[in-house]
């Protein structure tokens, strides 16, 4: 501290050397599962587009998978658009 | 036998070379037989701040392309004199660089040398995959930052997967930390990452703390590794981490702050 802060009200910022640590465990726990397998994510888009059209008829363009990675939980979204009926497509049925 | 030693930290700028330089000098002081090699090619800098920059004849790219021999490009330190530094090409870039030729000229050393550091380019490119490929022991360089300590930890990563003892399923390489440009002022006022909680994430063992000191740049200005500054912190700092990689038992200095005094209170302090 040096004198000038004296006319600065002596205000301390607040401590963000805990929030580094934080971040940092997070990030890393997640990027050292990661590291040795693939990027999963493209992949697991595909394939659960692939299940969900043997089922309706989608949008490739319309999915969103999304990850929030958090400490003790993620969360993985996946948000399928789905198209109202179009009339006069003949009826889908399951392969047999 | 030669240990291959790499210096490596993934990220840019936290003080490879300035550590590369310093710890050469340092084990080259205590009497063992020290090459430091530069491997950023195209970046080439370690020649400055080891002061040899206008003996630069031939390169490690002209040893490898059979254009000069071994020991035309070492250049022999007139400082300590069982130190020698083998310098980066400047004009070419990484691809100059081969497993093959690297391994040849790691292979002729070892036989001459009892030390033989790596001084990695930043990245976890060609330069950088070559530099660490040969390793026995890796001096892992960090700044208490964010990017650094994760870069970090990427860097292990490679050492454990894509070295040549991993791919030999040999005994892993020997990880050592270094804490660079630690600041114990700014730990003290919780803007900056603890020594310990860089070590619980990173989990590998402490080889030394060096303090964030203006000897550093002063060192680089004059071409002197920082280790001969007798009277720096970052000096004395790396001279004890090069005693405890020989395996003496030296406390670890600097990681707390200093006490100041009446005057460097009222006027604000910088650390030497």
């Amino acid at each position: 501290m040096s004198w000038i802060d004296i006319f600065r009200g002596n205000r301390k910022p607040p401590a963000t050397a805990g929030a580094a640590k934080e971040r940092l465990q997070i990030v890393l726990a997640h990027e050292r599962i990661s590291r040795t397998g693939e990027d999963f994510l493209p992949k697991l888009q595909k394939d659960l587009l692939e299940v969900i059209a043997k089922y309706v008829a989608i949008d490739a363009k319309a999915v969103n998978v999304s990850l929030d990675r958090g400490g003790d939980m993620s969360t993985l979204a996946i948000e399928v658009e789905l198209p109202g009926p179009k009339v006069g497509e003949p009826p889908r049925r399951a392969a047999s | 036998m030669a240990e291959v030693i790499v210096v490596t930290s993934g990220k840019g700028g936290v003080g490879k070379t300035t550590t590369s330089a310093a710890f050469a000098t340092g084990l080259a002081q205590n009497g063992k037989k020290t090459v430091v090699i530069d491997f950023d090619v195209g970046l080439r800098n370690l020649d400055l701040i080891m002061g040899v920059e206008r003996r630069v004849v031939f390169d490690i790219v002209n040893v490898i392309n059979g254009e000069a021999r071994l020991n035309q490009a070492l250049i022999r330190d007139k400082r300590v004199d069982t130190l020698s530094i083998l310098p980066a090409s400047q004009t070419r870039d990484k691809d100059a660089l081969t497993k093959e030729g690297v391994k040849t000229i790691i292979d002729e050393l070892a036989q001459d040398f009892d030390y033989i550091l790596c001084d990695s380019p930043a990245g976890i490119e060609k330069g950088a995959l070559l530099a660490l490929y040969f390793a026995d022991q890796a001096i892992i360089v960090t700044n208490p930052e964010v990017s650094s300590v994760r870069d970090s930890d990427r860097i292990l990563g490679v050492l454990q997967s894509k070295s040549h003892r991993a791919e030999e399923k040999k005994d892993p390489v020997k990880e050592h930390l270094l804490v660079t440009r630690y600041d114990p002022s700014r730990v003290e006022k919780g803007e900056m990452l603890k020594l310990e909680d860089i070590r619980e994430i990173l989990a590998i063992p402490l080889l030394g703390v060096i303090p964030e000191s203006e000897s550093v740049l002063k060192a680089s200005n004059t071409g002197n590794p920082v280790i001969l500054d007798d009277a720096s912190n970052a000096g004395g700092a790396y001279a004890d981490a090069v005693a405890r990689f020989l395996g003496q038992d030296r406390p670890h200095r600097f990681i707390d702050p200093e006490k100041k005094g009446f005057l460097s209170r009222l006027f604000g302090g910088r650390a030497a």
